[in-house]
């Protein structure tokens, strides 16, 4: 018997988790696939958002402002990168001055905190003397910062179990049922709980389970969003994060750095009915490039190591739905998620913690330790950091990733960790390991055999993502079974 | 801080062979640093055959190829230490490294020669779109699968790109027992030697597909198929011609990068044309001191080629050591004339000495040309050849006295010359 699960391991479930531990409270997260971070968490654009962007009066505005003064303290208590660059929101209209003012007074509405102001042309480029030459003026925004998502998710999901939750992965949940005694059914594929309340925060597919339960139907659709990745090369051609004025689908094509020294450069916005489909196109690609050569007249497209798309939830009413669902009392929604959903996350997370302690009169966990440390990063350590480290453990001498200068050890680390890394790409938003300029060419060998040894299976069983994406399809010849 | 006259960066064809060749100009105080847990580089997965028919005048393979030159390290007793990543390189050539067994070290050379080799450009490179999903290697990470590590990547199987990896993999894959069921290139010609195109592609029926290229990826669990379109002049896919190739494995052998961050870290200037350092005709860089060959410096088409520029560069950093390497007075700027592409060196010093070799890739497929070397307008050498292609370098070896008066000239400029129709 659980108090709370939690259905999906994402930003939101992997926060809520991690609020939930604060309490004495029995807390059970399942996530469908292998691994936490592995859906809209894992592919977004990584931004803090300052806040100005929300109609005032919403849930984004209000979740956004509040998550986003909760950042310096999560940066100390799980170690997670946070980066204060600014966001500027740049008008390539000479007519889009009215814009620029609506989007400053909704930022004062909405109570953004920091520096929030419209800088003319020549403050634009002596701040960022990349700009496209046709850019106006801008609004700037200091609250505006860059995060990283996974570890973010992945220090709340670290967290959230050294504090007692349970994470089960491979979990898919099928069915949520209400029971006579006013408790609830969790039917998964790794079994039946019962809980007394259930959080929803399944992403794109948040409206299933809503839907199971009450009669306030909700519909979520993917709004899928293409990106490119350009190497750490050009980490200095910008130093914020350079939006352009917003369109009704979104906050339109930006470039901005990110925490690990790359740059991103996307999403678009296409709505889409199919909620995995997670594919780039040549169009979306191509309208990306088209839109952001606006911000950085000439891309350099060999500069790219990367692409990919991501999903985000997009719901009916254009804001978050949150909170106990009025006709299924015990299920909590955290529904709609998008953008400035990672921003929101802490707060999200916060309120609805708070409105399952009081539901279930949780009481105080004495023993809760907010502090996460993270994996040590050796590619950022100097070099008296790293010949300590290497003295302490050898295996940090032995590069792995080359690209990103990740070692051995820190690769073992992410698969021992609590809710450790199972598969390839859950090394890799662990550690960096695959994720630089040769994109996993050299290292994916050696990290199939050490998450083959660490896991204790054969290099024929380590998945890409878990699922039948193996990588390998068998051995050349049998003894090589025996020699493996 | 540890010392030494030459350092040399990786393990490969290239720091063997400037191993080597700085032993035997008279150099005795050498380090070789290898990432990897044996020396040899890439070669260690080479296991076909055709190497150093120019140097060795026999058919080897790569590890034996390989093997040649690392008898002769051991024999000379040059120290190399495997397993060692070095992080960085200052402009006063002192390189930071870490290995499990010594920790971090820094290590103050007079000399050191950067031979770290090339990269395989991924598929995020090309941003080609569809799933992202399991099934897509570049040829050489697939090759270290098949050939060092024992494993199959799939059975049917789909080739980006035909450089000489996919291609020699293309061979491989199907003695394995795999269908390789089409080479797709994106240009109207291979960027491989025409040997392996005949040896690894015709003598196994496996189709060549030129001004092709791969439109979708398919899969969402693991590959499933690619859709693979012609392409027009302007190498953009043309609708109506997308064909569906069922496949588990794609393999990419799109292109070749010079790894040179390293490079950059020490200050050493970068040519966009081959994506390695601007060299002079003794290799050296633009940090004095600091040499340059191989794969690095830019992608070669025979390791041959490579052992002989790094032997080159060896012996040069030894005189560099020594003081006795000319000291490089004004500078002649090398100019790629007409079909020219990726030339090294650079530079030519005035003060250049003994033959001073320029290599290069045709820009195109050329027959019947002649490649051109000019000073200031005033032909110096003209070549007549059978045919010119970008996957086959060109190798011009000129004697500096031909190559006069150099002090007061403005340009060298290499050209190629094709007949009239």
């Amino acid at each position: 018997m659980y108090d709370v699960i939690i259905i999906g391991g994402g930003v939101v479930g992997c926060a809520v988790a991690r609020e939930l531990s604060r309490y004495r409270c029995k807390t059970l997260l399942l996530e469908k696939t292998n691994d936490i971070c592995n859906g809209q968490s894992k592919a977004n654009t990584a931004i803090l958002h300052g806040g100005y962007d929300a109609k005032p009066g919403t849930l984004k505005a209000k979740f956004n402002v509040l998550g986003n003064a909760m950042f310096d303290r999560l940066h100390e208590e799980l170690d997670v990168p946070v980066q204060w660059n600014t966001s500027l929101v740049v008008s390539f209209q000479e007519d889009g001055h009215p814009m620029l003012e609506k989007l400053l007074q909704q930022g004062i509405d909405n109570g953004c905190r920091g520096e929030l102001r419209i800088i003319d042309r020549e403050e634009l480029r002596r701040r960022e003397p990349n700009i496209g030459s046709t850019a106006c003026e801008a609004l700037l925004v200091g609250a505006g910062g860059i995060v990283c998502p996974y570890e973010l998710t992945v220090a709340y999901a670290e967290n959230a179990a050294m504090n007692g939750a349970e994470f089960q992965r491979n979990a898919e949940v099928t069915e949520v049922k209400k029971l006579a005694n006013g408790n609830w059914l969790v039917v998964s594929s790794i079994g039946s709980f019962e809980t007394r309340a259930v959080v929803n925060a399944a992403g794109v597919y948040s409206d299933v389970f809503n839907n199971m339960v009450s009669e306030n139907k909700i519909h979520i659709h993917p709004r899928r969003g293409e990106y490119y990745i350009l190497d750490k090369k050009y980490k200095n051609v910008f130093h914020a994060a350079m939006f352009q004025l917003p369109t009704k689908m979104g906050k339109g094509i930006l470039i901005a750095p990110t925490v690990d020294g790359t740059v991103l450069v996307g999403p678009t916005a296409e709505d889409i009915e199919d909620k995995q489909d997670t594919r780039t196109t040549a169009e979306g690609l191509a309208k990306a490039l088209r839109e952001a050569s606006k911000t950085w007249e000439h891309i350099p497209t060999r500069g790219f190591i990367t692409t990919f798309s991501g999903l985000r939830s997009t719901g009916d009413t254009g804001d978050f739905l949150l909170g106990e669902a009025e006709d299924a009392p015990g299920f909590f929604n955290c529904c709609a998620i998008e953008s400035p959903g990672l921003t929101s996350s802490p707060a999200i997370a916060d309120w609805t913690a708070k409105q399952i302690a009081g539901k279930l009169a949780l009481e105080t966990n004495p023993d809760f330790n907010p502090i996460r440390k993270s994996i040590p990063k050796f590619r950022e350590l100097d070099d008296a950091q790293r010949a300590a480290l290497i003295a302490e453990n050898p295996d940090f001498g032995k590069i792995v990733c080359r690209c990103e200068t990740v070692t051995e050890a820190e690769i073992r680390e992410a698969i021992r960790r609590p809710v450790g890394a199972l598969d390839v790409d859950g090394v890799k938003r662990r550690t960096r390991a695959g994720m630089g300029r040769c994109q996993a060419g050299f290292c994916t060998p050696r990290t199939v055999e050490i998450l083959a040894e660490e896991l204790g299976i054969s290099p024929l069983e380590v998945t890409k993502f878990g699922g039948k994406s193996y990588l390998l399809d068998g051995y050349l010849f049998e003894e090589g079974k025996n020699h493996a | 801080m540890r010392n030494t006259d030459i350092l040399i960066i990786g393990g490969g064809p290239a720091g063997l062979a400037a191993a080597v060749g700085a032993y035997e100009a008279g150099a005795r105080d050498i380090l070789i640093l290898e990432r990897e847990e044996r020396l040899g580089g890439i070669l260690k997965q080479c296991i076909h055959n055709g190497f150093g028919l120019h140097t060795f005048k026999e058919e080897l393979t790569g590890p034996e190829y390989a093997q040649r030159f690392i008898d002769k390290v051991e024999a000379y007793q040059i120290p190399y230490q495997c397993e060692t990543m070095v992080l960085d390189v200052s402009p006063e050539k002192v390189v930071t490294c870490v290995s499990r067994k010594n920790g971090l070290e820094h290590i103050q050379a007079k000399a050191v020669i950067l031979c770290m080799g090339c990269r395989e450009r991924p598929r995020g490179s090309l941003a080609t779109p569809g799933e992202r999903c399991p099934g897509v290697y570049t040829a050489g990470t697939a090759q270290k699968f098949t050939n060092l590590e024992g494993m199959m990547p799939g059975k049917e199987v789909v080739i980006l790109g035909s450089g000489d990896i996919g291609l020699i993999m293309a061979r491989r894959m199907t003695f394995l027992g795999a269908k390789v069921h089409a080479c797709v290139e994106l240009m109207p010609f291979s960027s491989g030697l025409k040997r392996n195109i005949v040896q690894c592609l015709d003598d196994f029926g496996i189709p060549l597909l030129l001004s092709h290229t791969v439109v979708d990826i398919h899969g969402r669990e693991h590959l499933e198929g690619v859709t693979v379109a012609e392409v027009g002049p302007d190498l953009k896919p043309i609708p109506g011609t997308e064909q569906y190739f069922p496949c588990d494995t794609l393999l990419l052998s799109v292109g070749l990068i010079p790894e040179n961050e390293l490079s950059e870290m020490a200050g050493v200037e970068i040519a966009p044309s081959t994506s390695g350092a601007v060299v002079d005709e003794s290799l050296q860089t633009s940090v004095a001191g600091i040499f340059s060959c191989g794969n690095v410096l830019h992608v070669h088409d025979l390791v041959d080629f490579v052992s002989e520029e790094a032997t080159k560069a060896g012996a040069n950093a030894w005189q560099y050591v020594q003081g006795s390497l000319p000291e490089s007075g004004r500078k002649v700027p090398v100019q790629m004339g007409f079909g020219v592409g990726g030339i090294v060196p650079q530079f030519v010093s005035d003060k250049a000495e003994g033959n001073v070799s320029f290599m290069f890739r045709p820009r195109n497929v050329y027959r019947g040309a002649r490649v051109i070397v000019e000073l200031d307008g005033t032909q110096i050498l003209s070549k007549k050849t059978m045919i010119l292609a970008p996957g086959e370098m060109v190798n011009l070896s000129i004697p500096a006295e031909k190559l006069q008066p150099l002090a007061d000239a403005q340009a060298i400029t290499v050209r190629i010359e094709v007949p009239e129709a």
